[in-house]
């Protein structure tokens, strides 16, 4: 905090293996658009990439404890935007996720994502306790329950699911005890169908269409197959570059976004997959490596917060792709064409850089 | 603690990572073969250029079946969702029944959806003008050109032609594949029996469409193969004769070349029209057809097996020759009836319009040309009843002649072993005197009669029946016959038409004009004239005939069903043909005749078609295909 870090402190492989992946996102969004009436949409996502890129460095520079000295002014903030979006929010696609913002539209939920992370850090970091205590757990649980059901109002399952893992993961490195989370698994799984009661017809759609596809070939159920399709039928080296049949002739549902990688696949074949998949976990695990390194237990929070939701967007939107999991709208991190998402990976990594920048600081 | 789950959360990811790209690897090593189909079933639509069929000829080139040029309107299925919206304006735009749409579709659901169907097999004008005008916003229905069967008109030659129709659920089965529903294939007769080789293989039409159906680009069309084009040996002058001359009476003409087994002329009547049924049949109009007591489906020349009458007394002649039983200088008197085994038989002159009853005595010669029941009465209690089976059967009755067209019928030659298997019964003795005369059990097809009889006045050589025109492994029977025998049996057949005999009235003046005659009753006379009822079992008349009286051209079976005296109904038909045979003959060798002199009019068009300018354009390249010739003899 006296002196600033040199840009030799900054995390250069972590940007490299960053950029790596955008550039593979860029080249799928213009294949998959070039030759139709979204074609640019690359050049916006280049813009946005710029953008996430400066707001990184911006953020990176600011002293991650300062900001998590504001967690719970930045908790109220995003609970009240949560709100302000249900009442005057604007509606796409039959959600209401948006409001206006320089001329673009954000999403409210992923600027939520991010706080619920800083949050969650500085709860994690203030039990000084090895083993979590039950209350401290309940606590955590009840205060990630408001904007996660603000998030569900929307409504938008997958943004609120990612909240989730970060709970999780943040308990379990913050020490909780094996019973615990046992109890708690039960509890979830009895629960499971009360909640699956309070899913919107469509969410229910998706997940009945998933676990019977031929039942419905156009709806959820067509997307998931013709993804799988599209993946299949790239075979082990890919049909190349603007060549998949899937991908250009449309039959991937929004296959510059969610289903980026089903384009992907079906274009650079199994060894792009291993190339994509394997820069995901180079990323994660240079994540997982600077929690490690993090000064204090607030940064390594921090970090893994990071980690974990990063993690699961890769997890869920890849299982979706490959049809072994339900369509949820989960993007990947930095392939997916979309502004709000990309911004919030590279603010959320202006965090890890944060701390990390301020590893050797005392 | 912290360091240790955070080593834990690497495993994590690692694991995670991997079980991802186990997911990939079994998508894209493992199953990629399959969704490269799926892949390629999405991108490709695949629209069928239909292969025309052959055309059949007649021996002397002339076209008998053809082909006309038609369009189907198909409806594509890959958007279910699309297809329900539009299918009220469809059925409209259209003029069809929604119900009648439905239930196309409900027939088609377990087809691949990429598979268009025919839900218009004959398209109109305003079917063309309506599809082109909705191309846009009905992105569903396309043109399909198919080609139509076109057969000579009001059923002339239909029951050897047969005809085509879409392909039932049991021959896809067994067509291993080759047959998809829809498919029009040969049902009945030559088209049936040579399907294979009229049957051309379909090409495909194959276009690229993006996710919405919308064609983006095209692929290298697979050209149809059409189908290959038969000779037959039928001869359209004389059928053409024969179907005249039979006329609109109930029964069957079968003219063959005795020397080759060629069919020169094959006619049933009555006769549906296959052009009819040419599009498609609707299950009411099928349903008629079956049920009509006139049985116009029925082939008569190779499935009517009636009783011969008194064209089996030349089997008979022949056994009673060849075996001696009795001796050939056997007389015996006539007159008018006679009693066997205590019942009383009549012969035909007993009712004669001339009013003499008797025959007087009668040997084979004159037995033959006056057709003396009481003579063969007498053959037939010597000779018993298995040795006239051994001679039926050995001379090709009662067993199929092997003609080129499905479902033939055999026939019935009644014996002992043959009352034991079906009526477990002995054979009464009396039996074998109605059997002497061609009546009681003993059936038989007309063209059977026309080869056995062609046979024996060959001298006992039995080809084979064919019309397809040199067909390859014409089965050829022998049956020794003595050369007296022949000449003996042969000399009373000359007697029937020259000699006074039963036909006197068909003498052809420089024609050796030979036959039989037969009348043969359907039912017991003394129970007909009991009911009362003589007009509704009028007597079934034959006659066969064959000329020169050895070596014969031609040998022509006729039978008029209900005609009455064979010489009278049926007899005129064989001399018109027989006539008809050497007139044409005759001119040929004078060089006179051509075959352009008398051409079949296929000329008439079809109800209903239309040749959609449009159509013709967008389809530009599937016309370029083979046009079926047809075109040369339309007047333009």
């Amino acid at each position: 905090m006296k002196d600033a870090p040199g840009t030799r402190d900054y995390d250069w492989w972590l940007i490299a293996i960053l950029m790596a992946i955008c550039t593979l996102g860029v080249i799928e969004i213009y294949s998959a658009t070039h030759g139709s009436a979204l074609a640019g949409m690359h050049n916006k996502q280049i813009r946005w990439l710029a953008v996430g890129f400066v707001l990184m460095f911006v953020l990176s520079r600011l002293d991650y404890h300062l900001i998590l000295d504001q967690a719970w002014i930045l908790y109220l903030i995003g609970v009240v935007a949560l709100i302000a979006v249900l009442l005057v929010g604007h509606t796409r696609f039959g959600a209401k996720r948006w409001i206006p913002f320089l001329g673009e539209f954000l999403q409210v939920s992923e600027m939520a994502k991010l706080i619920i992370i800083i949050w969650l850090a500085r709860f994690f970091a203030e039990v000084r306790t090895d083993e979590l205590s039950l209350q401290d757990l309940m606590k955590a649980g009840l205060l990630i329950a408001v904007p996660l059901g603000l998030i569900l109002k929307q409504p938008d399952l997958g943004t609120a699911l990612v909240l989730v893992p970060v709970l999780v993961v943040g308990a379990f490195l913050a020490g909780l005890q094996w019973k615990h989370a046992a109890v708690i698994a039960l509890i979830g799984l009895l629960l499971l169908p009360v909640g699956l009661h309070f899913l919107k017809p469509y969410q229910k759609e998706r997940i009945t269409s998933f676990l019977h596809p031929e039942g419905d070939p156009k709806g959820a159920g067509y997307q998931l197959l013709q993804s799988k399709i599209a993946v299949g039928s790239g075979g082990f080296w890919g049909k190349g570059f603007g060549n998949g049949s899937q991908n250009q002739l449309g039959y991937i549902p929004v296959r510059y976004s969610d289903f980026i990688m089903s384009a992907w696949a079906e274009e650079q074949g199994f060894k792009g997959v291993l190339l994509a998949l394997g820069l995901y976990m180079a990323l994660l695990l240079r994540l997982v490596q600077n929690a490690q390194r993090a000064k204090d237990r607030a940064g390594m929070f921090l970090v893994m917060g990071v980690a974990a939701a990063l993690g699961f967007h890769v997890l869920v939107n890849v299982a979706m792709v490959i049809g072994a999991m339900p369509v949820t709208g989960i993007p990947l991190p930095l392939m997916s064409y979309g502004g709000s998402a990309t911004l919030f990976v590279f603010l959320a990594i202006g965090l890890v850089m944060n701390v990390r920048l301020r590893r050797f600081v005392n | 603690m912290p360091q240790a789950r955070l080593a834990v959360v690497s495993y994590v990811i690692v694991g995670m990572i991997g079980v991802l790209l186990i997911g990939f690897w079994k998508l894209q090593v493992i199953d990629s073969d399959k969704y490269s189909q799926w892949a390629e079933r999405n991108r490709v639509r695949s629209i069928p250029v239909i292969a025309p069929r052959g055309r059949m000829l007649d021996r002397d080139g002339r076209v008998l079946v053809d082909n006309y040029p038609s369009f189907s309107v198909l409806l594509l299925r890959d958007d279910p969702a699309l297809v329900a919206k539009n299918l009220p304006a469809i059925a409209e735009g259209l003029g069809l029944a929604i119900n009648d749409l439905t239930d196309q579709l409900d027939n088609a659901r377990n087809l691949p959806k990429f598979q268009p169907i025919i839900i218009k097999p004959e398209a109109t004008k305003g079917d063309v003008a309506f599809i082109e005008s909705h191309r846009s916003d009905i992105p569903l229905l396309e043109m399909l050109m198919v080609h139509r069967r076109r057969y000579i008109a009001g059923g002339f030659m239909s029951h050897a032609s047969g005809y085509v129709g879409e392909v039932s659920e049991q021959q896809i089965e067994a067509s291993d594949g080759k047959f998809r529903p829809g498919d029009f294939a040969g049902k009945s007769g030559l088209e049936h029996q040579y399907n294979d080789l009229l049957q051309g293989t379909d090409g495909m039409r194959r276009v690229i469409v993006n996710s919405v159906g919308k064609e983006v680009d095209r692929l290298p069309t697979q050209e149809a193969i059409p189908g290959k084009q038969i000779q037959l040996t039928i001869d359209y002058d004389l059928q053409q004769v024969a179907e005249q001359s039979l006329g609109p009476r109930d029964g069957a003409v079968v003219a063959l070349d005795p020397r080759t087994g060629e069919v020169l002329a094959m006619v049933s009547h009555p006769a549906p029209d296959p052009n009819d049924f040419a599009v498609r049949i609707t299950g009411k109009q099928w349903k008629q057809l079956n049920e009509d007591p006139g049985k116009p489906l029925l082939n008569r020349a190779i499935q009517a097996q009636l009783a011969p009458g008194s064209v089996f007394k030349i089997i008979m002649a022949t056994a009673m020759l060849e075996d001696k039983i009795p001796p050939e200088n056997f007389t015996t008197f006539c007159p008018g009836y006679a009693t066997f085994y205590g019942r009383q038989f009549k012969c035909w002159v007993y009712w004669s319009k001339t009013g003499v009853r008797s025959h007087g005595t009668v040997d084979l010669r004159r037995a033959i040309e006056q057709s003396c029941d009481i003579f063969f009465y007498n053959v037939g209690m010597r000779l018993g009843i298995d040795r006239i089976s051994y001679y039926a059967k050995s001379l090709g009755l009662g067993r199929r002649t092997g003609v080129d067209l499905p479902s033939e019928e055999p026939g019935l030659i009644p014996s002992e072993e043959w009352v034991q298997r079906v009526y477990h019964r002995k054979w009464y003795a009396g039996e074998t005197i109605s059997v002497a005369i061609g009546q009681g059990a003993v059936t038989v097809t007309p063209i059977q009669m026309a080869r056995v009889i062609g046979g024996i006045a060959m001298g006992g050589i039995f080809k084979q029946p064919h019309l397809l025109k040199d067909a390859p492994n014409v089965g050829e029977e022998r049956f020794q016959i003595s050369e007296p025998t022949i000449q003996k049996v042969t000399d009373g057949m000359y007697g029937v038409v020259n000699e006074g005999g039963t036909a006197a009235k068909l003498k052809l003046a420089g024609i050796e004009f030979s036959g039989k005659s037969g009348t043969a009753q359907v039912i017991n006379y003394d129970v007909r004239t009991r009911l009362g009822k003589a007009g509704e079992f009028k007597d079934n008349s034959w006659f066969v005939g064959y000329a020169p009286r050895r070596t014969p051209e031609i040998v022509v079976s006729v039978i008029v069903q209900g005609g009455g005296h064979g010489s009278e109904a049926a007899g005129p038909v064989v001399r018109d043909v027989i006539k008809a045979y050497y007139d044409k003959k005759n001119k040929k060798s004078d060089g006179q005749f051509t075959a352009d002199q008398n051409q079949p009019d296929l000329t008439e068009p079809p109800p209903a078609v239309i040749q959609p300018a449009a159509a013709l354009k967008q389809q530009g390249e599937i016309l370029e295909q083979p046009a079926p010739a047809e075109a040369d003899q339309r007047p333009q």
